[in-house]
Formats: structure tokens, C-alpha cells, sequence
């Protein structure tokens, strides 16, 4: 599906830094993904065999699968526009 | 003090054998178990190779699987750079005694967006380390984290954490790391890693190469504090911990033949002592090389296993020279009792030949040691000197019995250059030209041979089809007599024995001739005996017929007187005309 983002996120327990992540994730995806992405996140502690697939060494990473190329985001994901430019995301004027 | 004074001192820390020739001598039993242990060095130095072979020997001779956490190189390279070593790889890691885990970070595909923590490899490194039991860990080179990673104040708190995380598991972890500019490493994570820093480097001086390692520290262990060279060939790394051997090493009463009987017979108990070191000198051309030679066939046919270090001919080169002069040493090299080291003197440095020569000695285990020649080795007087010292040495300790050869530019043995060797040698035996009614003759001496009587001749010897052969010596006037001179005092010697015999003959002869004409005077004497006795005998007769006549003169004279005057006169006549036949003389 064209515009499709199929994200991935990488995070190792609940720690804080994975909540902020997850919520900064979630609040991006909302004003700038609306629609058109689906969010996967995966818990290393749980499914550790998984780090070595996507080239994990930080935490949170986030893994922008779809739409090609691969991309990655390290970070729990505070700054917003250095996430959208490595989801290469136009920035949208907040509405 | 050296390693094995030490040894007795250490204490019970217990200790992961690296599996490395030479290196765990060096740690006194490897490196500390559950620690990390930062190898650094400049790029060449050999961090990786010796971080997989700690890994492999590991897992193959230790029972210790391993991990390998490469940052730089691929799984698959890595393999295949170690595959020449004979390092099965892919089969470890089929087994599960070995798991590579190449990490790839790479600036350009990343973005850094907020707060991160590497505790992605944690959990990389974790899981890895509980699918196969590992015991063993090699971060290779965690420094690629530094220039891939913007925010370094994470990065060194989060290292701290890993190596910390890393001990509390008992890992015994190896860490490389990029020499600095005047610090170990170039991001100064030494200051995390505090248990034990191995330095690897890679000095070139006059175009030679020479590697060395050196243990910068290990806490709660003494160590050798020198720098060790160490070798990286198609045989993994070998380090080799070149300590000068003092002079406690045992000595042999044993005396073994030096394969030419004459010279064997110059030498008081017939040989020279099993494990002492002989010196050849000579100049060019006198035969040194076949000396050798004939010493190592000799002890090839008596089972010794025997190593020729040449640095001037190629063992093709050798045997066939020396076969000329009927040592055949082909069927021992096939054997496996000879082995030839054919390397040039230049080809590497000092440290090198020595680190090269030890481990040599090590794997073959000779016997016998021929280094051809000594004087192949060029540098300053002293650095050539300490090199032959500790080679020596390292011979001498060993029981190796040696026979080193050296060039002299002259027959003058005080104007040539032997860099102070001649002293450390226990036998000099000196071959010299004599040059003398214009020829060149070939001459040999012992110098010296500490520990027994020898011959103080200079013997003339030859280079036969049959090897050397020393030849009766001749002394003449003006000193040993060699080549025609010497035969032509072997043929004067032959014409005045032929006079001699000759001699004895005509005195014979006199004296038989002398003989018969005495007992010709004897036959003389007793003829001239008998016929006395005959006169003798007829002065009896003439005596008794006097007295006859007496008797008839005196009745003639009566009968004159009277009756038989006449017959008396005839009677005197007939005697006086009778002369005796005998008493001619």
C-alpha cells in the first residue's frame, strides 16, 4: 500500500525510557501517520532472538520497515523533527 | 627475575589459558578468569587473530565456548581470515562451541532522536552467551561505537556498564582496542578495563618489521614485564618470551663424534661434549659449510634429529653442494631427521630471527643446531653480539649441541670481526689458508675446546668426493709443510727409507763376506795345526832313528875298532839324504 508506514519499536522492559518512547510514538504517529501505519513493538527481554534481525544495539530503536528502505531511529524519540526526518516524514504544520 | 622465579611466588588467581604458545608463559597461566582484558594496539597489530584464537582454543582445547562480538568485520570474513589457520569456524559454530555476532553500527543509517542506552546489546550479548554456555567473550573493537555514536557521554556510561555487567557473569572477556596518540587506546577505555592490558605493537626499524607484546599490567598477578616479540604467520600467533637463560644450564659429560675422524682424533676424548658449541671459522671457500655438514650426517646416522639455520644457501642448494663432497643428507631430511631454516639474515629483525629460531627449536626438537653462518647478521656490533648471545643461550639451554660458522675475511684471526663470539664458544676450531710455493693449502686447527686436551697442530686437510679428510701433518723447517711441499717430503721420505733398506743390505752383505773370510783363516789355522803336529811327529822319528844311528856308529865305531867299521859310514849316508815331504809350508 503506497504511504503505508509499518513501523517497529524495540524496547527492553518497562522501563522509562520505553514509555516515553512508546508514548512519543504514538502521539507522532497520531498527528503525522493518521491512518496510514501500522505500530509493532517488540520487548526484547521477551523475544531477545529478535535483536540481532534488525541490528539492534540501542534502545529504544524504532524501525521504519515500510516504506522502503529500511530506516533507523535510536532514541526514545523526544525530538520530533529528528524522527520525522528519519522516517522522512513532511513536517506538517501542527493543525 | 625471571618467569619461572616468579611462578613460585604467584598466588592462587584464577586464570583462563589463552591457548596462545608462549603468551600464557608470559600471564603465568593466562589471562584472569570473569575479568575483561584489554588488548590494544595499532591496526595490523593482531588484536583480532588474537582474540579468535582465544575463542577457538577456547572451545576446542578449554571446554570454554566463546563469543565473538564483532563491530567491524563480518562473520563471514572473520571466518574466512582464520580458515588458513586451519580454524573450522562454520564447524565450532555448528557445534555450538562458537557464536559470531557481528554488530554493525553505522553512522549513516541511523538517526539519534532523544535518550538511548545500549541495552539492546545486553540483551544481544545475553541471549547469545545462554544459547551456548558461553564462558568466553571478545569484543572486537568496541571503539567503533565511538565514532558511530554521537553522544559519548552515553556511550562511556554505558560501557562501564557492560564491562561490569560482563565480570558480574564470570565471562573472561577479551576487549580490543585502537592504540592512541600517547595513550593505550584511542578513546581511553582502558580507564574502564583495570584488570589486566596487553599491548601489541608493530615497530618498523630500517624496513624491518619486528612485532612485540608487552603486559602493561594485571592486577593481583606478576607477569614478564618485558617486551616479548611475537610471531603472526600462517601458524597463528606465537609469542616468545626471550629471557636470557643465565648460566645454570646442565652440562653433558657425553662426547659425540664431529663426523671426521681425524678431528675427532685431535680432541682428547675423541669427540666434542654433547650440548657445547663449537665455532668454525674460516674464509671464503675453506669449507665450513661441509664441516657442518659432515657433522650433521654424522649425527643424523646416530638418530640425533638435527636443524640447519642457513642463511646463505637454499636447502636444495646445500645438499647438492655438499653432496659433492660425499654428505648425503637427503635421505635424512626425507626422514624427518634433518630439517633445513633457510632465511635471510635481512629478512626480518634480530628479534625476530630469535622468535623465529625459539619456536623452531620448540616444535622440532633437535638435538643437533647448525647456524650457517653467524656473521650473516648485519647491524651495530652490539645488537649482533646480544643477538648471538641470546641464541646461543637459548641453544645452550636446551642441550642443543651447535655448530656456528663464521666468515673471516682474513687467515689473521685477530683481524677479524667474530663479534666478541669466539669467547662464548666452548670448542674454536680454525681452518686457514697456508699459502706457500704458490699454492693455496687448506689448513685446520683447534683453537681452543674447553674441558679437554687437543691436539695443538695445524693439520692439513682436504675437500674430498668422500668428505673431509685430514691428512698427516709434516713439519718442516719453517713450520707445517702442506700440499707439494708435503709430498715432497713424503717422497724424500720414501727415497731415504729405500736408502736405508738398502744400506742394511750391503752391511749384510759385508759382513757375510767378512764372516767366510774368517773361517776360510780358521780352515788356515788348523791345516797350519796339523802339519805342526806332522812335524812334530817327524822330529820324534828322526830323534828315535838318531838314536839308532847312535847306537850303530857306536858298534861301527866298536867294530872299527874291531869288527863292523864299513857298514857304519853307509848307514849315516841314507839318513842325511831323506828330507821330510811334510814340512813344507
Amino acid at each position: 500500500m503506497d504511504g503505508h508506514y509499518n513501523l517497529r519499536l524495540y524496547v527492553a522492559g518497562q522501563t522509562p525510557k520505553s514509555l516515553v518512547a512508546i508514548a512519543n510514538l504514538k502521539n507522532l504517529c497520531e498527528t503525522h501517520l493518521a491512518g496510514r501505519h501500522s505500530v509493532e513493538i517488540i520487548d526484547l527481554i521477551r523475544q531477545p532472538h529478535l535483536a540481532s534481525m534488525d541490528h539492534i544495539f540501542a534502545l529504544p530503536t524504532l524501525v521504519r520497515r515500510l516504506p522502503e528502505p529500511l530506516k533507523r531511529i535510536i532514541g526514545d524519540l523526544s525530538r520530533t523533527e529528528r524522527v520525522l526526518r528519519g522516517l522522512d516524514i513532511e513536517a506538517r504544520c501542527p493543525s | 627475575m625471571s618467569l619461572k622465579e616468579t611462578k613460585a611466588l604467584e598466588p592462587q588467581l584464577s586464570k583462563a589459558p589463552t591457548g596462545i604458545p608462549g603468551l600464557d608463559e608470559v600471564l603465568l597461566g593466562g589471562i584472569p578468569t570473569g575479568r575483561p582484558t584489554l588488548i590494544c594496539g595499532s591496526a595490523g597489530c593482531g588484536k583480532t587473530l588474537l582474540g579468535m584464537t582465544f575463542l577457538v582454543n577456547g572451545a576446542t582445547q578449554f571446554g570454554e565456548p566463546g563469543i565473538f562480538v564483532s563491530f567491524e568485520e563480518t562473520s563471514q570474513d572473520l571466518a574466512d581470515n582464520v580458515a588458513s589457520l586451519g580454524f573450522d569456524v562454520a564447524g565450532l559454530i555448528a557445534a555450538k562451541k562458537l557464536a559470531i555476532d557481528h554488530i554493525r553500527i553505522e553512522r549513516s543509517e541511523f538517526e539519534e532522536a532523544g535518550d538511548y542506552d545500549l541495552e539492546g546489546l545486553f540483551v544481544r550479548l545475553g541471549y547469545a552467551i545462554d544459547q551456548i554456555g558461553a564462558k568466553r567473550v571478545v569484543l572486537d573493537t568496541i571503539e567503533a561505537l565511538f565514532s558511530n555514536l554521537a553522544n559519548e557521554t552515553i556511550l562511556r556510561s554505558e560501557l562501564r556498564r557492560l564491562f561490569g555487567w560482563l565480570k558480574e557473569r564470570g565471562l573472561t572477556t577479551i576487549i580490543t582496542g585502537e592504540r592512541g596518540q600517547g595513550t593505550l587506546t584511542r578513546n581511553g577505555i582502558e580507564e574502564y578495563v583495570s584488570d589486566c592490558v596487553i599491548l601489541l605493537d608493530n615497530r618498523v626499524e630500517d624496513q624491518v618489521t619486528t612485532r612485540r607484546l608487552r603486559i602493561v599490567k594485571y592486577r593481583g598477578s606478576a607477569h614478564g614485564t618485558n617486551e616479548y616479540p611475537f610471531l603472526m604467520d600462517d601458524q597463528g600467533i606465537t609469542v616468545v618470551p626471550l629471557s636470557s637463560a643465565g648460566l645454570d644450564h646442565r652440562v653433558s659429560d657425553d662426547v659425540v663424534s664431529t663426523g671426521v675422524p681425524g678431528l675427532d682424533a685431535m680432541l682428547g676424548p675423541g669427540g666434542i661434549y654433547r650440548g657445547s658449541s663449537v665455532l668454525i671459522s674460516g674464509v671464503a671457500g675453506s669449507g665450513k659449510t661441509i664441516l657442518s655438514a659432515s657433522f650433521v650426517a654424522a649425527a643424523c646416522a646416530r638418530g640425533e634429529r638435527c636443524m640447519f639455520f642457513s642463511a646463505e644457501e637454499s636447502a636444495e642448494q646445500l645438499i647438492r653442494n655438499v653432496g659433492s663432497a660425499g654428505i648425503a643428507l637427503r635421505p635424512y631430511l626425507e626422514s624427518g631427521l634433518l630439517r633445513f631454516e633457510t632465511k635471510r639474515p635481512t629478512s626480518f629483525g634480530f628479534e625476530m630471527h630469535l622468535a623465529h629460531m625459539q619456536r623452531e627449536l620448540d616444535r622440532f626438537q633437535p638435538t643437533v643446531v647448525i647456524v650457517d653462518p653467524v656473521t650473516g647478521f648485519r647491524g651495530p656490533d652490539s645488537e649482533v653480539h646480544a643477538l648471538l648471545l641470546r641464541m646461543l643461550d637459548m641453544l645452550k639451554v636446551r642441550g642443543i649441541t651447535t655448530f656456528f660458522t663464521s666468515l673471516t675475511s682474513s687467515s689473521d684471526r685477530l683481524a677479524q670481526n667474530d663479534f666478541g663470539l669466539s669467547s662464548l664458544m666452548d670448542s674454536w676450531i680454525f681452518l686457514v689458508d697456508i699459502e706457500s710455493n704458490g699454492e693455496r693449502n687448506r689448513g685446520l686447527y683447534v683453537l681452543k675446546s674447553r674441558g679437554m686436551s687437543h691436539s695443538n697442530q695445524i693439520r692439513e686437510y682436504l675437500l674430498t668426493n668422500s668428505g673431509v679428510t685430514l691428512v698427516e701433518a709434516y713439519l718442516g723447517a719453517s713450520g707445517v709443510l702442506t700440499g707439494s711441499a708435503r709430498l715432497a717430503m713424503e717422497a724424500q721420505g720414501r727415497v731415504e727409507s729405500q736408502r736405508q733398506l738398502e744400506d742394511i743390505a750391503r752391511r749384510r752383505r759385508e759382513i757375510e763376506s767378512q764372516r767366510a773370510a774368517t773361517e776360510r783363516q780358521i780352515a788356515e789355522l788348523h791345516a797350519q795345526i796339523k802339519a805342526q803336529d806332522v812335524e812334530i811327529a817327524g822330529l820324534a822319528s828322526r830323534e828315535e832313528r838318531r838314536e839308532t844311528v847312535f847306537e850303530s856308529d857306536r858298534a861301527a865305531m866298536g867294530a872299527s875298532r874291531g869288527v863292523h867299521a864299513n857298514g857304519a859310514d853307509k848307514t849315516l849316508a841314507v839318513i842325511q839324504k831323506s828330507p821330510d815331504p811334510h814340512i813344507s809350508v
